[in-house]
């Protein structure tokens, strides 16, 4: 009787060929694509999450350009009940970000209206939006240019205030300008 | 006057969502037995009671108490059921088969003739055991009142927990609830597609009100309308193809036709006010919406060609979110009175406005596809609810969410 010698390379591409066996064998045990019998009507409604932040998102911190910039208070202004014209009060507000905007030309923000929870949520969202394009016209006669700026609306979906008084309705009625 | 009936459904499976609470009595209601179906309670839910929740939400029929089982092949005495004053009487039976679906049997009984009127066998899957039961009560609606049932349809919803804001569809009943799409960002307006696959909502996920289309089964969705300003209130054309959306985009909030694919956009209107809330009438020949443009919001229609819009709401100064019956004949809008925000509905023909709910924060109205029922959102005991109406106002279920504010109703249409 004779034993036929491996040769080094045999004997490697048996070890691998094992390998791959044992790893076909694992693939085929954790995924089992037909484990169900097909269900008779599909009724799936597949989710899609938009809470996850993207994983490559990396939010801006400059320090440099913080004295040119307005912030909290400077970035709101109030409106009236059931009113769309911005009221003096709002001056320093418009002017101050008008400002920012002309010296730099490359800078860009959102006018996002608000209302507060009376009403349809659709006619408060164009209520909202009556609000912020009023807030943008305001800061283009002040000096900002016009594709500096976007107009949106929340409507009453975004309160700065919860609760169902007066104090918090003249809270809520705004425009918030934000960076884009 | 009214007779308050409040029950839980017996459901032993966790996804169950809402408690159904009703009030009113219809004029004339069909007494119906639900017989407890042989083996039912074994497979997670107890099609009966399902069945008997169904015809009651819809006014037009009283539960007679079963506590018996009997099957389809049962020979029920009827003088038993007589005595009870049942008029009707359903019967069935559920039976796991080899391959792991149920079959699913029911027969229908007229007690007062002592006949048979019919019954079916169907084999679903375990989630459809709900759906199974649904198609029973819409078999037993539409042969008892010559009328197609919608127990089976599905409406869509937001709810709202914390800053989560989840947009769901579930059973008509508000039963057996799936997330659609979850958002850290305010949902709003969903609208069905009127083959029932997409659903059209307004999400503000980029800081900002954008229409998405998203296939139901995939999750697979797309963008619509994305323009500079606001985009929102999709609504779709009888035949699915378009969509009358709101932009702001030229200044201004107004109305737009646009492909379903975002395609080929065309300006409705042309006014120095705000035009929004678009809807359809069944023909396709006409868009409702609102209009500040007489100094208060009313609701208004105009052709789908273009052209000079109608005025439709007269009473009061404050009138939104039109939706036209299936058969174009009523519309159901909100009102505001005072402080209170109210469901009306209005005969197009001509008419005066009729209140039909008894709260004050009543939101978004939805005709059920067969115009039976109105589903719409609304406020108790500081929750928001939704809540379901006969259209004489005499038949209200509310749907209580056991976990969320729940908004933005809309029902879907037939064909599950």
């Amino acid at each position: 009787m004779s034993f036929k010698r491996l040769s080094p390379s045999s004997a490697s591409s048996v070890l691998l060929s094992a390998i791959c066996a044992a790893a076909l064998v694992g693939c085929g045990s954790s995924v089992k694509l037909d484990d169900k019998a097909p269900p008779v009507e599909n009724r799936t409604a597949t989710p899609v999450d938009t809470t996850a932040p993207a994983q490559s998102q990396v939010t801006s911190v400059d320090l440099t350009k913080g004295s040119a910039d307005t912030t909290g208070a400077d970035r709101i202004v109030y409106f009236d009940f059931d009113s769309y014209t911005v009221r003096d009060d709002a001056r320093r507000v418009i002017d101050l970000n008008a400002k920012v905007l002309a010296a730099n030309r490359a800078k860009r923000m959102a006018a996002e209206g608000h209302t507060d929870e009376r009403g349809g949520r659709e006619y408060n969202l164009a209520l909202g939006q009556k609000r912020a394009e009023a807030v943008v016209r305001a800061l283009v006669v002040s000096g900002a240019a016009e594709n500096q700026l976007e107009a949106v609306s929340f409507g009453k979906e975004r309160p700065a205030a919860t609760g169902s008084d007066e104090a918090a309705y003249a809270k809520n009625r705004r425009v918030e300008l934000t960076n884009r | 006057m009214l007779a308050l009936v409040i029950w839980a459904l017996a459901s032993p499976v966790a996804q169950a969502q809402f408690r159904v609470e009703m009030s009113g009595v219809g004029a004339s209601q069909v007494p119906i037995a639900i017989a407890r179906f042989r083996d039912e309670d074994r497979y997670g839910q107890v099609l009966s009671a399902i069945v008997r929740a169904d015809l009651e939400r819809s006014g037009l029929f009283r539960g007679v108490d079963a506590r018996e089982v009997i099957d389809e092949e049962a020979k029920p005495t009827m003088a038993q059921w007589r005595a009870l004053a049942a008029d009707a009487l359903v019967v069935g039976s559920v039976t796991r088969l080899a391959d792991g679906r149920f079959d699913v049997r029911f027969k229908l009984w007229d007690v007062v003739k002592g006949a048979e009127l019919g019954g079916q066998s169907t084999l679903v899957a375990q989630a459809d055991l709900r759906l199974a039961a649904h198609r029973i009560a819409d078999y037993v609606h539409e042969k008892l009142t010559g009328q197609k049932g919608v127990f089976s349809t599905r409406i869509a919803y937001v709810t709202r927990a914390g800053r989560n804001f989840t947009l769901r569809i579930a059973d008509a009943d508000g039963e057996g609830g799936q997330v659609a799409l979850n958002s850290a960002e305010p949902i709003i307006s969903p609208a069905w597609s009127p083959d029932g696959r997409e659903l059209a909502y307004v999400s503000f996920e980029s800081q900002k009100a954008v229409v998405y289309v998203q296939d139901v089964v995939s999750g697979k969705r797309r963008v619509v309308a994305n323009f500079k300003g606001s985009n929102s209130a999709p609504a779709w054309s009888p035949d699915g193809q378009t969509l009358a959306v709101t932009l702001s985009r030229d200044g201004g909030s107004q109305l737009y036709l646009i492909g379903r694919n975002g395609d080929n956009v065309r300006r409705l209107t042309q006014s120095m006010g705000i035009d929004t809330e678009p809807a359809f009438s069944p023909d396709g020949q006409f868009v409702y919406f609102v209009s500040d443009r007489g100094g208060s919001p009313q609701i208004y229609r105009t052709s789908v060609g273009g052209g000079g819009a109608e005025r439709i709401t007269f009473a009061g100064s404050y009138n939104i979110s039109p939706a036209v019956s299936p058969d174009g004949r009523t519309l159901a809008y909100i009102a505001r009175q005072g402080n209170a925000f109210r469901l009306y509905t209005q005969e197009l023909s001509g008419g005066a406005p009729q209140l039909l709910s008894d709260t004050s924060d009543d939101e978004s109205p939805s005709f059920a596809p067969n115009g039976r029922l109105i589903i719409y959102a609304s406020r108790a005991q500081g929750r928001d609810v939704l809540m379901t109406t006969t259209l004489d106002g005499k038949i209200r279920a509310r749907l209580v969410s056991t976990s969320a504010d729940v908004r933005e109703p809309v029902w879907g249409p037939f064909g599950r």
